[in-house]
């Protein structure tokens, strides 16, 4: 009898059990305490039941499984660090950054909707929002009533973002709201969207738009070979009349939003280390059933150089991830450092991903392994929240204090 | 309604045994333990019965200070409270006997635990609880209501399922469909940590089973396939080499 074996049917079942162990060569759950473990063990088993038995059809049919937002809000997987008076898990960072990797160890689509939800709606809520937002908000993201997104990037500005031309006038009773956001996760679903739009003065501001509000329509995008499980859209305004309590007073300008992407690359930077190890363990567990020449194939010098760098470069990003985590409790995390991380974690899971990919030959193309769908879902992952090159340009900044990109 | 949820701190299911000292000790080094599968079962009923009808939930554990991380699963997945009897559960009496004492201090209705444990699998320790208290005990329950003071419940027996109809308070041995197990959620796990977990001593009994060595099974030796032809070979392997009769 498997502990894991207790799924519900569904029709887009694989028949494919889900044995995940994750790599642990250098004892670095001894850095964990009890608690962090159940947390860990609990959203394994989460993931196993709801997610990794059914994600290579969603993925392959590019659906969204809506209904695993209140699955997620029932276990715990949004705003685990807010304070459990908003709804929220009042865990710490590590816990927090445990939750992101095993959701991503699943799919890097599913992470991104709980990721976006916890770090880039309930976030700037919880930080900048007044106390009827957060009473108003809070407790439905949390539990999975609502779902939310962030609108920051538009159809013309990416990478650069200050240059944004959403833009809201103050009309005395209410604010009016126009322009267009893109590359949205979560908007053809979301109940609310924290919008960030510059004022009269071109000072960027954060508005939570709610669905229903006359002028704003969240058409889907299609045609992703990434990110298949998880909705994205745009979001149009076209004189959206916003009430004035839904601005959020507690900062403006750029800083705002950008402090909640420093919150979702640290949960990036957990959750692409999840993918990779993903990758490793089928690697690792195919290379020693796969017989060719009379033996496994693990026990081919080329075979184990690639597991052999695999681990390594696991091992190292779950240091650099959990003393990061660290800092984050501390407050005293930098935003260059969130960018070593988000970084390093994608780069390894993409090389991983197509190692591990390699190992399986053939068999590593179908859907009957993940590293496929890995692949293309990192691929979103390594231009999100901070392209691959953006993020050594902030850490370039920060070693020469020279700023390439302005 | 007062539950008492027993469970077991047991290998996870994948794991691999192994035995020190002579073959006298499970070697435990690098293994897993998780909720006995079975009182997994239990305890999530257990949950849904207070759900349902109120009361509150004692979970109990017989083991030493290691099985704590166990115990806090319990009481993250809804248990209110938790008891560790503090001792090596030695054999399935001195279990028994050890939960038949807690019983006796806690006027309990419902006393479950699993049909069995998966490490040394005994099935013993209800039939024994139910004995010691001087109650009725049912196993395998695979399903189990309460109205008013009479446990509805059904039972797996041979070729068929027996439904019974029982006055609290019973022990009963739990196992799949009673409930789905439960997967504890953050808020769970953040309030496990606030609630008690009670050590007690032993209440002293002998030990009445001695364990003289293990045994693994002998290794699954390779299929051989006989010719459809070939009977006389088949009948001679079976006797002389498989010795089945």
């Amino acid at each position: 009898m498997s502990k894991t074996s207790s799924s519900p049917s569904h029709q887009m079942t694989s028949n494919h059990q889900d044995h995940f162990e994750s790599p642990d060569y250098y004892q670095l759950d001894d850095l964990l305490s009890e608690e962090h473990l159940m947390i860990r063990a609990s959203i394994r088993d989460f993931v196993k039941k709801e997610i990794t038995p059914f994600i290579e059809g969603w993925a392959e049919k590019n659906h969204f499984p809506s209904e695993i937002v209140s699955k997620f809000g029932m276990i715990g997987a949004f705003g685990p660090t807010v304070p459990v008076q908003y709804g929220g898990g009042g865990l710490d960072y590590i816990s927090y950054g445990l939750i992101m990797q095993e959701i991503e160890r699943g799919d890097s689509g599913m992470r991104s909707t709980a990721s976006v939800q916890g770090s880039l709606v309930m976030y700037p809520i919880y930080t900048y929002g007044s106390e009827e937002q957060k009473q108003k908000f809070l407790p439905k993201l949390a539990s999975g009533e609502m779902l939310g997104c962030f609108g920051l990037t538009e159809p013309n500005h990416g990478s650069n973002p200050s240059g944004m031309e959403t833009r809201f006038e103050d009309k005395g009773d209410h604010y009016l709201l126009n322009g267009a956001k893109m590359w949205i996760s979560n908007a053809p679903h979301a109940d609310i969207a924290v919008v960030w739009a510059k004022d009269e003065k071109g000072r960027i501001h954060g508005l939570i738009v709610e669905r229903g509000m006359e002028g704003f329509t969240t058409p889907e995008t299609h045609g992703k070979w990434s990110l298949r499980a998880s909705c994205t859209g745009e979001l149009v305004f076209s004189d959206v009349k916003v009430p004035k309590e839904n601005l959020l007073q507690g900062k403006t300008g750029l800083g705002a939003p950008m402090q909640c992407l420093d919150s979702a690359r640290y949960g990036i930077a957990w959750g692409a280390i999840g993918a990779a190890m993903d990758c490793y363990d089928a690697a690792r567990r195919y290379s020693l059933e796969r017989i060719q020449f009379g033996k496994p194939i693990g026990s081919f010098q080329l075979i184990q150089k690639k597991l052999a760098e695999m681990l390594t470069e696991i091992t190292k990003a779950q240091l650099l991830n959990w003393k990061l985590g660290l800092l984050m409790e501390q407050g005293k995390a930098t935003t260059p450092q969130i960018s070593m991380a988000k970084r390093n974690s994608v780069e390894v899971a993409l090389n991983v991903a197509r190692e591990a990919r390699q190992i399986h030959g053939g068999m590593g193309i179908t859907g009957e392994f993940p590293m496929m769908r890995h692949m293309m879902n990192l691929e979103s992952v390594v231009t999100y929240e901070g392209t691959h090159d953006i993020h050594l340009l902030i850490l370039g900044a920060d070693i020469t204090g020279i700023n390439a990109f302005s | 309604m007062k539950i008492l949820v027993c469970i077991t701190h047991v290998p996870d299911t994948t794991s691999k045994i192994s035995f020190v000292d002579q073959d006298t000790v499970f070697d435990k080094t690098g293994v897993q333990f998780i909720i006995g599968p079975y009182d997994d079962y239990a305890l999530a009923r257990a949950v849904e019965l207070k759900e349902q009808l109120g009361g509150s939930i004692m979970a109990l554990n017989v083991g030493l200070a290691e099985t704590e991380p166990t115990i806090r699963k319990a009481l993250a997945i809804g248990a209110d409270e938790a008891i560790r009897i503090n001792a090596e559960p030695k054999d399935a009496f001195f279990v028994a006997h050890q939960i038949a004492q807690v019983v006796k201090g806690g006027d309990y209705d419902l006393i479950l635990m699993g049909r069995e444990s998966i490490d040394f699998n005994g099935g013993q320790v209800h039939g024994m609880v139910g004995e010691l208290l001087g109650i009725p005990s049912v196993s395998p329950v695979m399903h189990l209501d309460i109205e008013g003071n009479i446990a509805k419940l059904s039972r797996e027996i041979e070729g068929g399922k027996e439904l019974l109809e029982v006055a609290l308070p019973i022990v009963a041995g739990c196992q799949e469909p009673i409930a789905e197990w439960k997967i504890p959620n953050m808020r769970g796990i953040m309030s496990a940590r606030s609630k008690p977990l009670n050590v007690l001593d032993p209440f002293e009994d002998e030990q009445k089973t001695v364990v003289e060595n293990f045994v693994m099974p002998a290794a699954k030796s390779g299929i051989k396939m006989i010719d459809a032809d070939n009977v006389g070979e088949l009948v001679d392997l079976l006797k002389n080499e498989a010795k089945v009769f």
